[in-house]
Order: C-alpha cells, then structure tokens, then sequence
C-alpha cells in the first residue's frame, strides 16, 4: 500500500518510493542514506508528535515529521 | 625510499560526525580534544602530532560530515582539507555498529583520495551487537587496507599505524575505484562484509523507549536538569567554605611573612592579587567541579541528542531547532562551548539566532553571583530552587528573544531538522571525570585566576584612589533606574573579562581594605552593611543572566560570525533585555 512517510506507525516498517522534499533537504537525506529504495522503520515519535526517529540502515535519524509527508513510501 | 631519522608525513581523519574520531585523534597523539556521544562535537580543525618507529606523523583531525560537497562549514571545511592534496594519508574512519550508512561517505572519499586507510571503529560495540565484519573481503571491496579498532579501548592503534606508514610509503598499489552511485555501492558491501548475529541488547530500547516517550519524556528530562542545577548548588555549599577557610588561613601566613614588605606592596599583592583570587577560586571551582562531571556523563551517554529531539517542538516554536536546546545546555557549563557548539546547527540563519542568545542562559562563572545574592535575600526559598528560577528565566530570555528575532529580523521558513541519534553508550567514569576535572573545570579555572590576579591589583589600585569611587557615583543615576546602584553596575562593567568576578569585585569596592576573616557569610554581611536591599538583590540577578557576555565568549562569538556587527549585537541584545527588565523591575517594585 503506498502512502506517505509519516503515516507509518511507531515500529512498523516501509520501503522508501519517492523522496519529493525541497532539494536541499534530498541532498541531506541521501548523504544519510535515505533513498528511494531504502528499508525505513519508524522508532519513535516526540511528545507532541512532530519529530520522528526513523531507523534506517543501521543508524537512527530525527526529521520532522512534516517533512516525512514528502516521503512516499511502500508500507 | 630511504628511511630518514624522522620522516615526516601529513595524515588527515575523516569520516562521520560520532564515529569515533576524536578519541582515536587522542590515542593517537596523547592529547585530549573533548570527545562526546553526540554529533557534530569536532568544532575545530585539531592538529597533532604522532611519533611512532621513526615516524612523525602530523594528524589532522577533520570535522566529522555526512558529505563533502554540501554547504555547511564543516563539510567544507573537510572537503577543501582533501582535495588540496595536504594529506599524504587519508584514515577514512568508519562505525563498526553502523558499517552501511558510514560506508556512504567513505567510498565518496575513496574516490578522491589518492592514498587511504579505511579504519572501522567502534568494533567493541559491533561485537556487542552481534555484528562480525569479514574483513579481508572488505578490503578487496575497497581497494584500500582495513584496519578495525576500539579506540575507546585503545585497541589496534599499533595495527592502524602500520597501514597508515605503509600507505605512506606507497609500498601497497591502489586502484582508485569508481562507484556510480555511493548509497547502493554501501548497501551491497556491507551486506557482504557483515553478519549480524543476533546479540541481546534489549536495555538499549527499553532506555530509549522510555527516555523520550510521550508520557515520561519530558518530565524525566526536566527533572534531570533541576537535579544537575540542586546538585551543583547544594553539592558546592561544603567546599567553597572549606576553600574559603583554606584561603584565610593562607592569608594570616603570607601576611606574616610580608610583614617586613612596605604597606602598599602588602596591600597590592595580598587585599588586590591574592583576595580576588581566593575569592574567585572558592566561588567557582566546587559548582564547576560538580557541574562538568554530571553534564559530561549526560554527554557521554548519548542524552543530549535525546532531548534535543524532545525540544524541538518548543524551539520550534520560537523559529529555532531542537538543537539550539542542545547548545542551551552546552552554555550551562560555558558559553563560550555553548557558542562554538551552534555549528551544529544546519541553517546559517537559526544558527546566528542561536548565538546571538545563548549567552542569556546564565553560565557556572554566574552561579556563584546567583548562589550568594539567592542565599542571602531569598533564604527561605532556598538558592539552589532560586538558582533553578533564574536557568528557566535565562533559557525562556533565550527562547523568547530567539522568537523575536526570527520573525523581525530573519524572516522565511525555518529549515529542516535532521539529526542522527546515536546508540546509548555505557559511560567510561574514570575518562569522565578525568576528562571533565581536568580538561574542563581547571581550565577554566585557570583562565579566571588568570583574569582574576591582575583584575585584582588593578582594581585594589584605584580602590585607593578617588578614581573609582567618582566612576561609581557618576554611573550611580544609571545603575539606580536599573534597580541596583553605581557600584554594582561598575561591578559588571569591570567583570567584562569574566563573570566569577563580579562579587569579588563588589566586595573590594564597597570595602576598599578588604579583609578575609570568614565566609560566604561575611561576605554577606559586607553586603548588607552597604545597603544592599533585596530589590537591588533581585535586579543584579537578572542583570546577571541578561547582560553582554565576557569577553571570551565575545571572541569566541566574532570567530564563529566573522562579523563585528554581529558581536555587536550579541553584546547590545542581552544588555537591551537586562535593561529593559530591571528598569521594569525597578518601577514595579
């Protein structure tokens, strides 16, 4: 089911599609690996729910959950 | 080649922000650049240098990055360093734990080095996660030597050295190899190279899981620092008094033995030099001694990044990033660290903000000021809550000003936040306090003693002229619309070099022979004796945690900016808000 980044719950797991996130922020997220392509969980979310850890490759990294609805995945 | 006495060789690090750099920059050349569990903690390019079997190797420590081509200073920084063709040996330095996202950045440096080491760090805690590397395989993947260490335990130094040297000396022939694309070439080597067995770890999650869940998160957060805050409070209440008593004690001796000494060097030296001294010491060092080690364990253990992820929402508020919460904190101890520490932060626009405010959270050199004014006008309260009241006072200061800032001056979205967060780590107790007694805490002792002597002579001189008594009076309009007196903020002009100042530097002025018979008490009493109410007690705090910052931190802030006009405004911006409030104060009141 292909939805957004954001949608996939504390634990579960996606396959990144597409990252359609300003060029700036692309460039970033490739350097941390994540691309299309890419195996992504969701770890866990902040107190107010707008930032996410995501685990990815091995390491943990922290977005903004806003930008994860630019991040169209395989869930 | 012939092998010379010492040969000489230039080796750059690269690599990852907290893979491990910085400890194996250590080990490597004895000396202690201040390592801790959160990215981005190499704020400067460090350089030493490493003899080893006729070798001197001059190792440079290059910013940890996640890329060499993008925009912030450090990856530039990095990207120059390698390009300009200065290194004759790149340690590419990857995380055993993490061998695929660390390997992105390596093969991009693989591809523009001529002559590399790949050394896969952290391997201590690859094995603790169950993860084997195979890795003569990665090597012939790579092209270049692998060499695997725990620099933490200093294991397989010798083993990196070798490789670095032959690398040197060119004896191994490398291809340089060409990956199209960097991310899927990582994922396909890692996954050969590595096997993941699975290893019981579960204490990491279940930290994790209730450190930053929703319900727990922010309360545990916010008890830990009111417990580092009491702590440091509560905990240097029995030393500065033994100190002080130490000191007095040092008094009557050397007062004896300068009884032969004409009165003015007596005088000089011992009321001017060794009385601000003592009193600066016996002020800072306990608080400091505290402060540093508890705040280094949070470091080690990975927490800051923790909360900066739970206080992104907040910062975020206030057009920051949680990260500006990060370097808050690092200002708690120092803020000139706090300074530096803001190039973590990925946009140039939230990271000027952040610097321009971090001085507004009141530093260890201002506790004692908080502690003794706290202590003696709001006893009941109790100074280590009062000393809490005016944290929370200096970070909502920070957060607000940062707010204002962002929507008036610096106007357009406020960037992305994008952090790793790194695994927790058992803190290492010995380095710790080893690292943040010594590194730390005596440093900036030193550097305030260092201030403080000559500060002292100075101010003993002209207590015994007219000079400072007419300097006070004339700012003494000033210094009451702002709720304290002449003296006081005469006091705060003189303690420009350094916050711990301050009281001493009252102290002499309001009793220009100053003598040393008791403790925080007397001092007190001075205080009291000079007619300072708990109103002007109350307006000298908050001038205290808003007002321009010492002149390290304003060094520090022009090297990070390279613009005068923006340490003019970090001095004016804490100093406007100090005023405004206390003149508010002092109609209200």
């Amino acid at each position: 089911m292909e939805t957004s980044l954001d949608a996939i719950r504390p634990g579960k797991q996606a396959v990144v599609i597409q990252v359609n996130t300003e060029e700036a922020l692309r460039r970033r997220l490739r350097d941390f690996g994540l691309v299309p392509g890419t195996k992504v969980s969701c770890r866990y979310r902040s107190p107010w729910g707008d930032v996410t850890a995501l685990s990815l490759r091995g390491s943990v990294l922290a977005m903004r959950t806003k930008d994860l609805r630019k991040i169209r995945v395989r869930g | 080649m012939e092998k010379h006495a010492l040969q000489k060789w230039t080796v750059a690090l690269a690599g990852n922000p907290n893979v491990g750099k910085s400890t194996l920059f250590n080990n490597l050349t004895g000396m202690r650049q201040h390592t801790g569990n959160w990215p981005g903690k190499t704020v400067e390019v460090a350089q030493g240098i490493c003899r080893w079997e006729g070798w001197e190797l001059h190792i440079t420590d290059l910013p940890g990055t996640y890329s060499l081509r993008g925009s912030s200073e450090d990856e530039r920084i990095a990207g120059e360093f390698l390009d300009s063709g200065l290194a004759d040996c790149t340690v590419v330095v990857c995380d055993g734990s993490c061998l695929e996202r660390t390997l992105i950045l390596a093969l991009e440096i693989l591809q523009r080095v001529e002559r590399a080491v790949v050394c896969v760090n952290l391997m201590d805690e690859a094995k603790r996660q169950g993860i084997r590397l195979d890795t003569e395989r990665l090597e012939t993947r790579l092209g270049a030597a692998v060499v695997t260490t725990s620099a933490g335990d200093r294991a397989g130094m010798t083993r990196l050295l070798s490789a670095i040297a032959a690398a040197c000396e060119g004896q191994q022939e490398r291809m340089r190899p060409i990956w199209r694309d960097t991310v899927t070439e990582a994922e396909k080597i890692a996954a050969e190279c590595t096997v993941r067995e699975n290893a019981g770890q579960n204490w990491r999650y279940v930290l994790d899981r209730v450190l930053v869940s929703r319900r727990y998160g922010i309360p545990i957060l916010i008890c830990m620092l009111l417990c580092l805050v009491w702590l440091t409070v509560w905990g240097a209440n029995l030393p500065s008094d033994m100190l002080w008593q130490f000191f007095s004690w040092g008094y009557a001796r050397l007062s004896a033995l300068f009884r032969f000494a004409p009165e003015w060097l007596r005088g000089l030296l011992l009321d001017g030099v060794y009385v601000t001294c003592s009193r600066v010491v016996s002020v800072m060092l306990p608080p400091m001694a505290i402060f540093f080690p508890l705040f280094t364990i949070l470091e080690d253990v990975g927490y800051l990044p923790r909360m900066a992820f739970l206080m992104d929402h907040g910062m975020s508020r206030c057009g920051g990033c949680g990260k500006q919460a990060l370097t808050l904190c690092m200002g708690l101890g120092c803020n000139a660290v706090g300074v530096m520490g803001c190039r973590i932060i990925d946009s140039p626009r939230e990271r000027v903000v952040a610097i321009l405010t971090n001085a507004m959270v009141p530093c260890n050199g201002r506790f004692p000021t908080l502690i003794l004014l706290g202590s003696l006008f709001f006893p009941r309260v109790g100074s280590a809550f009062v000393v809490a009241a005016c944290v929370a006072l200096g970070v909502a200061g920070a957060m607000g000003v940062s707010g204002v800032l962002g929507k008036v001056f610096l106007r357009g979205q406020p960037s992305g936040f994008l952090m790793e967060i790194p695994p927790f780590r058992r803190p290492r107790l010995g380095k710790i306090l080893m690292r943040s007694l010594v590194d730390r805490t005596l440093f900036i002792a030193g550097r305030a003693v260092c201030v403080a002597a000559p500060a002292g002579a100075v101010i003993w001189g002209l207590a015994n002229t007219p000079l400072l008594q007419g300097i006070a009076a004339a700012l003494d309009p000033l210094g009451t619309a702002l709720g304290m007196n002449g003296v006081i903020f005469l006091g705060f002009l003189l303690a420009l070099p350094a916050n711990e100042l301050l009281i001493p530097v009252i102290l002499m002025m309001l009793t220009s022979s100053a003598t040393l018979d008791a403790g925080i008490a007397a001092s007190g009493a001075l205080l009291l004796e000079a007619g300072v109410t708990w109103k002007m007690a109350l307006c000298t705090m908050v001038f205290t945690l808003f007002h321009w910052p010492c002149t390290t931190t304003l060094q520090t802030i022009y090297r990070e900016t390279r613009s005068w006009k923006k340490t003019a405004a970090a001095f004016l911006l804490p100093t406007a808000v100090g005023m405004v409030l206390c003149g508010m104060l002092n109609l209200l009141l």
